[in-house]
């Protein structure tokens, strides 16, 4: 920046700070409505002016590092990215205002210095703008990732017996989950019968249906039959409704009465031992 | 009534979002739990033909009323409105089986035996609107 805006930014710090802080007491009156907390924005205010002031007077890469170190220190207390750019607007004006009259007389271009302001102020908005949403970005991406890890497990219950619990709604990305997860699994814990419980899914559509139906398709051709299990009364009337013919593979009710003829399948059954009968024997 | 809300239809989440809106209107009338489902089912129907054909849209979703004599009786309607390219053949589509996208081919005549009252009305090249009422009974 050029050397007389710099001298003039620093000459006039006092000034221009107090303007600027009752600048921010306007706004966090009118646009946040005093939602903020007070102790927080005293304090956050002062290191705001910290950080400033540092951008004009240190090189460029550590200056960036200061900010960067500032914002995410704030994204972490959830303080409103709005707040910055509206601190780092009122700064504009401030400087502006305050500063182009007293440079004039030292016979400088004002526009240019205007603009010069303009840019050091635009710049670390960027930088804000920037860390806020790589900030976001990284946070998305990990929901994304946990969201995927639940979506579509298939937890081996039994020798040869596996279930798929889905819960929630099911679109394409899930749906290609759901098959990829299945077969993989089928594979691993050598499952001759799967369980595909839909309990958890609010709304059966067309394309629900037909996801299941080629999944258990596809099921049978890596040798092994799925049962689908948990379709609500509710859902069963929809089913009938849309006309969808699910006759082709088992259905059972309850996860319970399917785990039943998952071992009846794999000649299986489950008996309750009688207290005290292996005495007897 | 003038209870109305109109979620636009670009990605499947605006799917799910019409589907959430759709469920609590129905709620809210007094439909019980077999024909909420079909409500949301239906409208989940209309909303994927959107995203699959169209690209994009909205549904509307809102309370309707009717007397009839001394009669009054309640109802949500689903209105299904995109600019896409338009539905060629309209009894081919309402014909169990066909399907143009390797799907069922249920979506459209499964929407007309879910709710009461159903109407398509396409023009090539300029769009379709779809309304569906499901009365309270």
């Amino acid at each position: 920046m050029h050397s007389s805006v710099v001298q003039a930014i620093n000459d006039h710090q006092e000034q221009l700070v107090s303007n600027w802080k009752k600048e921010m007491a306007r706004v966090q009156e009118e646009y946040f409505k005093n939602s903020l907390p007070d102790d927080l924005v005293f304090t956050n205010n002062e290191e705001f002016i910290d950080v400033l002031y540092s951008s004009v007077r240190l090189e460029r890469s550590e200056a960036e590092g200061k900010i960067k170190h500032f914002a995410e220190r704030l994204i972490q207390t959830d303080w409103p990215l709005s707040y910055f750019t509206q601190g780092m607007q009122a700064f504009r004006r401030i400087v502006t205002a305050y500063i182009v009259p007293y440079i004039n007389n030292a016979e400088e271009d004002s526009m240019n210095l205007i603009v010069e302001v303009e840019e050091w102020v635009d710049a670390i908005v960027n930088q804000l703008v920037d860390d806020y949403s790589d900030s976001w970005v990284k946070t998305l991406e990990l929901q994304q990732m946990a969201l995927n890890e639940l979506s579509a497990p298939l937890i081996p219950v039994f020798e040869k017996v596996s279930v798929m619990p889905l819960i929630g709604a099911i679109d394409t990305e899930r749906a290609k989950l759901i098959m990829e997860n299945l077969l993989d699994g089928i594979i691993q814990h050598r499952s001759q019968v799967v369980l595909i419980d839909i309990t958890g899914v609010p709304v059966v559509d067309t394309m629900v249906a037909n996801h299941i139906i080629q999944a258990s398709k596809a099921v049978r051709l890596v040798g092994a039959e799925c049962i689908l299990v948990g379709i609500r009364p509710e859902i069963a009337q929809t089913i009938v409704n849309l006309g969808i013919d699910l006759s082709t593979f088992p259905t059972k009710s309850s996860l319970r009465k399917g785990i039943e003829s998952a071992l009846e399948l794999t000649q299986r059954k489950m008996v309750r031992i009688e207290h005290g009968a292996e005495w007897r024997a | 009534m003038s209870i109305q809300s109109s979620v636009e239809v670009q990605t499947e989440w605006g799917i799910v979002s019409a589907r959430q809106a759709g469920r609590n209107l129905a709620k809210e009338i007094g439909f019980g739990g077999v024909d909420q489902a079909r409500i949301t089912t239906a409208i989940s129907e209309l909303a994927r033909n959107i995203y699959l054909y169209a690209e994009k849209g909205e549904i509307v979703i809102e309370a309707v009323e009717e007397t009839r004599g001394a009669q009054k009786k309640k109802g949500i309607k689903i209105t299904a409105k995109d600019r896409g390219p338009g539905i060629k053949n309209i009894r081919e589509v309402m014909e169990d089986g066909y399907t143009t996208s390797g799907g069922l081919g249920a979506g459209l005549p499964g929407v007309r035996r879910l709710m009461d009252d159903f109407d398509v009305d396409s023009v090539m090249e300029e769009g379709t609107t779809i309304t569906a009422i499901k009365w309270l009974r």
